[in-house]
């Protein structure tokens, strides 16, 4: 029931697409077998171990505004795919791709973000830049 | 004259080939900072050398991009728990009961963050094995006694003697050296002897009991009979191959492989990142986060 809610509150934020996606936690319990994508503004960016946290506000259709946090990877594991410890400030709109936890709350798994500009970070296939940051290739 | 000059421009050419240059070389003018991860592709055919004798320094790292192949979170890498049949284990019925009193993060029997008690939640060391199947950034450093083996994970570094010294003798509860007791330790006791120019075979035994550490993220048990066989096999200048045997007549009713791992050759100015295990961080974690994804 309440992972119900969760997507059909993801559909009214405006779902950009929903398809299955190959475990990166095997065997969790943790979150669902789909993602989805959602455009938000950041309220903070924790880059820490044993995961980076990423609070964004997510405004439905209603206008009632939902703090989603998404978990990534570790420092080490998420930087080949672009992110840095500056990736993201407050007030930055961005698009992620969440895969949402099992328990229908607003948490999910990072897959990608797509930064206002266009900059791609993350592991869906053909993604991941070197984002903000980095040292030049 | 010319005979000497011609001896010292050939002996110059032979320890050109014998010593070739590193191909990390950079301009005096020019110190940088490399990106702090391993991620060096594999090596060309056409570029690759020959491996020097018996050294194995240097700073490896498993396939960039690969994140089973670093940090092995299925399980093992020639055993991943998938619940497949060809991965089950041969456990002795002490330890599957160990294996079912265990709640992983990851593999076929994972549990949500909030009901784990994997030993590494709390920060606990991971030992050894467990080390060498987690987060693979390693720095090896030797001497003409020992190898010294630095992981990123934690900042963790263990000794393996090369200087001949024989295994100590595996009994109850720790290890025997000279007719006296030495208590177990994290990495246990480690001795390593070169097979060929370019193999070295590692031993290990004295490791921690089965209530302190786990042999991988899943939650598969390890003992303090644990018998580690390592073998690290330089196959060329810029690769090697790591394997693993263990053997654990308390866990496990034959000996089994845990690994197989190639490893890369990295550029050696690489300062790797923190990944140091924080109990606050994972407090702060378990607040935000992992306790109400679980449901807590």
């Amino acid at each position: 029931m309440r992972i119900r809610l969760v997507m059909a509150f993801a559909a009214a934020a405006g779902i950009l697409m929903s398809v299955p996606l190959v475990a990166h936690h095997t065997g969790s319990t943790l979150y669902t077998d789909k993602i989805f994508t959602v455009k938000g503004v950041v309220t903070s960016w924790l880059w820490s171990n044993p995961h980076c946290l990423l609070r964004l506000d997510v405004t439905g259709q209603d206008g009632q505004v939902v703090q989603w946090i998404a978990e990534a990877q570790a420092p080490n594991t998420i930087y080949l795919e672009g992110y840095r410890a500056k990736s993201f400030k407050p007030g930055d709109e961005i698009t992620v791709t969440l895969r949402p936890v099992a328990n229908g709350a607003p948490y999910g798994q990072l897959v990608q973000t797509v930064l206002a500009d266009g900059t791609k970070l993350g592991n869906l296939p053909g993604a991941g830049t070197r984002g903000r940051g980095a040292a030049a290739p | 004259m010319l005979h000497r000059f011609l001896i010292l421009v050939v002996g110059l050419l032979g320890a050109a080939l014998l010593f070739p240059a590193d191909p990390f070389a950079q301009k005096p003018s020019t110190p940088t900072w490399p990106d702090p991860v391993p991620n060096r592709p594999p090596i060309a055919e056409k570029d690759k050398k020959p491996a020097p004798r018996r050294n194995l320094s240097g700073m490896w790292g498993a396939r960039a991009g690969n994140r089973q192949a670093t940090n092995q979170s299925a399980g093992v890498q020639l055993k991943p728990n998938d619940g497949k049949p060809e991965n089950q284990l041969p456990y002795t019925p002490h330890g599957l009961e160990l294996y079912k009193s265990h709640r992983p993060l990851e593999g076929a029997d994972a549990v949500p963050p909030a009901r784990t008690n994997d030993p590494r939640a709390q920060c606990e060391p991971l030992g050894m094995p467990r080390h060498n199947h987690y987060d693979l950034g390693i720095q090896i450093f030797q001497d003409d006694y020992k190898l010294a083996m630095l992981y990123q994970y934690d900042n963790r570094w263990r000794i393996i003697w090369t200087d001949g010294r024989s295994l100590p003798t595996l009994v109850d509860g720790g290890v025997e050296v000279d007719g006296q007791f030495r208590e177990p330790r994290w990495f246990g006791y480690s001795v390593g002897k070169w097979l060929d120019d370019y193999t070295l075979e590692v031993r290990t035994v004295g490791t921690m009991p089965e209530e302190r550490v786990w042999l991988d993220n899943t939650g598969r048990p390890i003992s303090d009979q644990l018998r580690v066989t390592e073998t690290f096999r330089r196959l060329d200048y810029d690769s090697m191959e790591w394997s693993e045997t263990i053997e654990d007549p308390k866990v496990y009713t034959r000996p089994w492989q845990t690994m197989k791992m190639p490893l890369t050759l990295q550029d050696p100015r690489i300062d790797l990142m923190t990944r140091y295990c924080s109990p606050s961080e994972i407090d702060a974690y378990n607040k935000i986060y992992g306790n109400a994804a679980s449901g807590k």
